[in-house]
């Protein structure tokens, strides 16, 4: 090989940078999953250990042999109270995506709208869900219908105040556009308010989801206090009175388990839209 | 070489397509933007705002485009004529980046109504005036700079507006990006036959593309002097470097002087 022909030297030394990428990202589409997954299985096992081979009493920390136990000869009940919250939950979800998105809408239309009610919707958020649920109780004569509305006062906000921003964010100059170009007001709203407030009301989504959880959990643990049997977070709160523990484990663990189906139904939702277009949802190669 | 639209804008002469007539603007704070505006553009003329920052370039151009109203004088229009018959171009390409280009250039028909199969064909038709027919499903962050900006030029002429805004369009691109937009936006000019406006901050450009340059002053924003560029279309890049050219570019950076000097 002569010095005047340089290319088979050069072109490993690119190769190589670009394999070594390539290694790279492999491992870590791998261990995006196999890491946490392991991470699970030791702290499983030492909490098995440690229980174990402290002779932990069960009433302290059960072991995960008996929350597995538990959790499988209460299935039935831990079943239909995880269908109760389950409820709960995406119902409050569901009217907090209609009331937040309602109320953005009104608020972007009407500035008077927008300086009569934002500051009730502010109070309503920084009075803790907590302190309102008992009076609720009081009020509405169903259980979970207090319960519903404990979880969508809660759930409700981040959606308003991001779709509020989102509508608000357009870009001025396709404003004028759309001046110009003589928009009517629902054209505006369906063609630019709304595309552009999309990727800030997603994320007010991904927040309202755990929020509802969040809200039917404290809802049921003030108002399904009374007997009246709400979800899985009473579930808990009676098995702890019953110092079942193994039942009490097996309802938080499903309580985090919901959570975290909902974070990942709500984090594909808004994937799937936002892939196409938004920077958010686009992946780069450095 | 006389091409039509030489002889339309000579046959229309005497009826300006639209005019500023001693048109005032100031905004809260007694900043007077514009004083004692006064210009008639006919059709098939490409004219050129050129001066410094603040000058009122762009509230002239809003003024037009009916975004904001004259606080003194009238702007007319021929008969038939409005600022509801316009393309706009902004200084970025203002793109929907959630809508593909096709979409993007379709929204102004869409606006009045028309659905997007009754009027594909003129999607297409300008996508390939501005050479952009293999990307019609693109987003606009797939798109170069270049790219976007000529998007943004199919949507305004999608319409075949008689009259186009331009404000500092190519201010943003790289210079070899922006000789062959300047040469393509005069071939698209004599193809869809329009009139043009346009802002920019380059005595260069403004010669090139124009046959009017406006020169403006600022504080209070006002019109001192105009240029005629007495070169024919079609102008290509060997006008760029011809002799011709250069005395007209030396011809307006001089009056941009001398107006200069006078407005300070
Ligand atoms: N909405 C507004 N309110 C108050 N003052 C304004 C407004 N718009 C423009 N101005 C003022 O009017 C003057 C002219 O502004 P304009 O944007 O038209 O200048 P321009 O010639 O386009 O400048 P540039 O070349 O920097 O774009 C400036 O002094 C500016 O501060
Ligand atoms: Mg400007």
């Amino acid at each position: 090989m002569t010095i005047a022909d340089p290319a088979p030297v050069a072109a490993p030394a690119m190769d190589a940078e670009e394999a070594v990428r390539q290694r790279q990202a492999q491992i870590n589409r791998v261990a995006k999953w196999t890491l946490p997954s392991l991470v699970m299985v030791l702290s499983i096992l030492a909490w098995h250990l440690y229980v174990t081979i402290g002779e932990v009493p069960h009433y302290i920390l059960p072991g995960p042999l008996l929350v597995a136990q538990q959790a499988v000869e209460d299935w039935g009940l831990l079943w239909s109270a995880m269908m109760i919250t389950t409820r709960l939950t995406l119902l409050a979800l569901a009217m907090a995506v209609i009331g937040g998105v309602a109320l953005a809408v009104l608020f972007t239309q009407s500035k008077w709208a927008e300086m009569s009610f934002f500051p009730y919707a502010v109070i309503l958020q920084v009075t803790p869900v907590i302190a309102v649920a008992p009076l609720l109780q009081i009020y509405v004569d169903s259980a979970f219908v207090a319960a519903l509305l404990c979880a969508w006062i809660v759930a409700f906000f981040p959606i308003l105040s991001n779709t509020t921003i989102g509508l608000k964010s357009a870009d001025h100059n396709l404003q004028d556009l759309f001046s110009i170009y003589g928009a009517s007001r629902w054209q505006r709203l369906r063609y630019l308010q709304g595309p552009a407030a999309l990727p800030f009301f997603l994320g007010g989504l991904k927040i309202a989801g755990g929020l509802a959880l969040i809200g039917a959990v404290v809802a049921e643990f003030v108002i399904g206090r009374a007997g009246t049997g709400l979800g899985l977070a009473s579930t808990l709160l009676e098995a702890s009175y019953r110092f079942n523990f193994g039942r009490l484990y097996a309802a938080l663990l499903l309580i985090s388990g919901l959570g975290i189906v909902i974070f990942a139904c709500t984090s594909l939702i808004s994937h799937l839209l936002l892939r196409k277009w938004h920077e958010s949802a686009i992946k780069r190669d450095v | 070489m006389t091409s039509n639209g030489d002889l339309a804008a000579r046959l229309s002469a005497r009826a300006p397509l639209m005019s500023l007539q001693s048109v005032d603007k100031v905004f809260a704070g007694d900043v007077v933007a514009l004083r004692n505006m006064s210009l008639d553009v006919r059709a098939g003329d490409f004219v050129s705002l050129l001066g410094p920052s603040g000058c009122g370039k762009s509230t002239a151009l809003r003024l037009i485009a009916g975004l904001s109203h004259p606080t003194r004088g009238r702007i007319a229009w021929a008969d038939g004529q409005g600022a509801d018959q316009l393309g706009v171009v902004f200084q970025e390409p203002t793109l929907m980046p959630w809508a593909t280009v096709e979409d993007n250039v379709w929204l102004p028909m869409r606006l009045k109504g028309a659905s997007k199969a009754s009027v594909r064909d003129d999607i297409h038709d300008t996508l390939r005036l501005v050479g952009l027919e293999n990307f019609a499903e693109a987003y606009p962050r797939e798109l170069s700079g270049g790219m976007k900006m000529r998007v943004s030029i199919a949507r305004a002429m999608v319409t075949h507006p008689k009259l186009i805004l331009m404000d500092e369009p190519f201010a943003a691109l790289d210079e070899i990006t922006r000789f062959k937009l300047n040469n393509d936006l005069l071939e698209m000019k004599a193809k869809i036959g329009c009139t043009v406006i346009f802002v920019t901050h380059s005595v260069f450009e403004s010669v090139f593309l124009s046959d009017r340059i406006v020169i403006m002053a600022a504080r209070p924003g006002r019109v001192i002097r105009e240029v005629q560029v007495d070169a024919p279309y079609p102008r290509d890049e060997a006008f760029r470097t011809s002799a011709e050219y250069a005395g007209h570019t030396r011809a307006a950076s001089d009056a941009l002087h001398e107006a200069m000097g006078e407005a300070a």
